[in-house]
């Protein structure tokens, strides 16, 4: 889970890592209030999950409370490369000296951490990668060591941080490794980490992501979850335990295992181009042992969705046989029935696997009319694209 | 012969006394595995099916001369249990349980790889299976049969849909590694053993989106593996930055694509499906030829 800028810097201020003074807003007086409190100038600044707002208008500098509380107006509800703005966070305005670059992340490669850091801050930090790899210091942490005072000063050294502020730079990045711990981040990204005139260094923005699998030790982190900015139905799959994530296109998909569901969503794909571009409209993984209710909160989720034109079950019996799976199917159709939710989509089904034939038997004596089963997997793909295609045609 | 697991495995179940633990017990069992052992602490004395529990991994070794331990542990005892497993000087831990903090992981491993004793398969995977020989994990063991193919896989469906569609054919080893951001046994480790074995003759390997793991099984493959590789890569139209499902199959601007994946691997020689029918196919031809 990715956090906003004010969420990652609610959890720098926990850990010691210093930061500038400010408050989250939802609207202008909010805005006034909190540059009243902090004084002096203050930067509103949009509250969204992506790059580039300083260059979108979503970046303000403010002279005044009156001033924050107009800057917050005309940011709010801003539209910055897709997201509406629906937060700012006034910040005290601290003057800036020089502009770097920290970070601890996750080494999937190397299997433990890495600690990068740059007197290159402020810019697009990839670009600095890429373009001046030598000015980009990049030092391994050990999982089990991790960011020791003599390491972080390594790092601060490796990366020729000023000589004067290389103690404070150190002191950071111990609290970063903190920060990185103790939340079970996976990501803490400081950019620009600032010097001020007076020498201070603050963490002006940050990036946090978080394990979801840590979740259960964290119940502070539920706060951050973001209503807002996720798709209706992934939080109603969410609050089902499905493993869902809302797509573009027309066809449902739902199968059992995250990389059959993958691989089920590129097959969707390659048949739909026959068919105008059909796409896939979700992925829905509902695990190994596909149970009738686990089934039927699949399809209710999937059915409902108001993109979906035609749906692909696409099931290896492996751990749960066939027979079992397509009895979940049947059973799903009766259940979302007597729900008063009678489905109206047809739902091409492909199952393979332990007891196979029982499963085709059992789904062909239920003759449900928008149940229709073919035997491959690219077969089935290319049915339902047809499907999906022939109905958004007839609408 | 297989890779890591074969006739002669003795596993014990960290776990077993829990429902998912003594259910796969029982399929391990059923597809004639040896299964000497389960660790619940507490519980020694008592016996799922005849096979004896006890407290810690140490004492089920010391009795049982078990090698293999398969870890259906909750997530949130998972690094204990792991960690126990490296201090008995076990040589294979399979953890099979989903849902470990990354952290956690991170540790246990940088834990065995500093003792140097045990290797890690997993977590998040559905283990390691030598078709009639042993079975470590919860893959199915009747959709498939012996064989000279080995197999490896981030996904466990996808591990089986394989199995099942080569299964005329059949199978030396088959590993499902996991779709865990970290991992302890990876594709390379696979690609490197299967080599190395004699009763393989062909490799199929199974990626996904995320992460660099398949760009650099590419690069090993170029050096060191001459036996035929037959590669399928599931996620070419995963969207950037949404996870799917797998917590490490996310895509990042243009690193971890399924595309540049299946070029890498292409550019090595290997014959990548674009379905896993596709590839099925393609390791036929390899098979038959």
């Amino acid at each position: 889970m990715d956090l906003y800028e004010y969420q990652a810097k609610e959890l720098f201020i926990r850990h010691g890592v210093p930061t500038t003074e400010g408050d989250v807003c939802t609207t202008p007086a909010e805005a006034d209030a909190v540059a009243a409190r902090v004084g002096g100038p203050v930067v509103v600044k949009a509250q969204v999950k992506t790059g580039g707002r300083g260059k979108a208008g979503g970046v303000k500098l403010a002279e005044s409370r009156q001033d924050a509380r107009e800057k917050a107006e005309a940011i709010l509800g801003m539209d910055i490369k897709g997201h509406t703005v629906h937060r700012v966070l006034v910040a005290e305005a601290s003057d800036i000296a020089e502009e770097y670059y920290v970070s601890l992340l996750l080494d999937r490669t190397n299997r433990s951490f890495l600690a990068m850091a740059s007197i290159e801050g402020g810019v697009d930090i990839e670009e600095v990668a890429a373009t001046k790899p030598e000015a980009l210091a990049k030092i391994r942490v050990d999982a089990l060591e991790g960011v020791t005072p003599a390491l972080a000063r390594d790092i601060a050294d490796a990366a020729h941080f000023p000589e004067t502020i290389r103690a404070d730079v150190a002191d950071i990045l111990v609290e970063l490794w903190r920060t990185l711990v103790d939340e079970d981040a996976t990501l803490v990204e400081v950019n620009p980490l600032v010097q001020t005139p007076d020498g201070r260094v603050l963490a002006l923005d940050g990036k946090v992501t978080l394990d979801e699998n840590a979740a259960y030790r964290h119940p502070h982190h539920e706060a951050f979850i973001d209503i807002e900015g996720t798709d209706p139905i992934e939080l109603r799959a969410g609050e089902l335990n499905l493993n869902y994530v809302k797509l573009d296109g027309s066809v449902g998909i739902i199968g059992n295992g995250a990389g059959l569901v993958m691989s089920t969503l590129d097959v969707v794909s390659y048949a739909g181009e026959e068919f105008g571009g059909v796409e896939p409209a979700n992925f829905l993984d509902i695990g190994g042992g596909a149970s009738a209710e686990v089934m039927a909160n699949g399809l209710d989720i999937v059915l409902n969705d108001p993109d979906v034109q035609a749906v692909f079950v696409n099931v290896f019996g492996g751990i749960t046989a066939c027979d079992a799976v397509a009895n979940g199917i049947v059973n799903a159709m009766t259940m979302l029935e007597e729900k008063g939710e009678p489905v109206t989509k047809p739902i091409v089904c492909r199952i393979d696997g332990n007891n196979a034939e029982e499963g085709r038997r059992i789904l062909n004596e239920a003759e449900h009319d928008l149940i229709e089963l073919v035997e491959t997997m690219d077969d089935a793909a290319r049915r339902v694209a047809e499907l999906a295609a022939s109905r958004a045609a007839g609408k | 012969m297989a890779i890591w697991l074969d006739s002669k495995s003795k596993i014990l179940v960290q776990g077993m006394t829990g429902s998912e633990g003594t259910k796969h017990t029982r399929r391990m069992v059923a597809s004639g595995a040896s299964v000497v052992a389960g660790v619940t602490p507490g519980k020694e004395g008592q016996d799922v099916d005849g096979i004896p529990i006890y407290n810690d991994v140490a004492a089920a070794m010391a009795h049982t001369g078990a090698n293999v331990s398969v870890v259906f542990v909750p997530p949130r005892f998972a690094k204990a249990a792991v960690e126990e497993a490296v201090d008995s000087g076990i040589p294979l831990a399979v953890v099979i349980t989903e849902g470990i903090p990354v952290h956690d992981t991170a540790q246990f491993f940088q834990y065995a790889q500093n003792s140097g004793a045990t290797r890690i398969i997993g977590p998040n995977c559905p283990g390691i299976i030598s078709p009639g020989q042993s079975n470590a994990g919860i893959i199915p063991a009747d959709i498939t049969q012996p064989g000279r193919i080995g197999l490896v896989s981030k996904s466990g469906t996808l591990t089986y849909q394989m199995m099942y569609e080569l299964r005329d054919i059949g199978f030396s080893t088959c590993v499902g590694i996991g779709g865990d951001p970290i991992i302890g046994t990876t594709h390379i480790d696979c690609l490197a053993a299967f080599q190395e074995d004699p009763d393989t003759d062909a490799i199929v390997m199974i990626g996904e989106i995320g992460g660099d793991a398949e760009e650099r099984a590419a690069a090993f493959i170029a050096e060191n593996v001459s036996k035929p590789v037959v590669g399928y890569v599931a996620g070419f139209t995963a969207p950037e930055g949404k996870t799917m499902g797998h917590a490490g199959a996310i895509v990042s601007g243009s690193a971890g694509t399924a595309s540049a994946k299946a070029e890498a691997l292409e550019a090595v020689g290997v014959k990548v499906g674009r379905t896993p029918s596709a590839a099925a196919r393609l390791m036929r031809e390899v098979m038959g030829g």
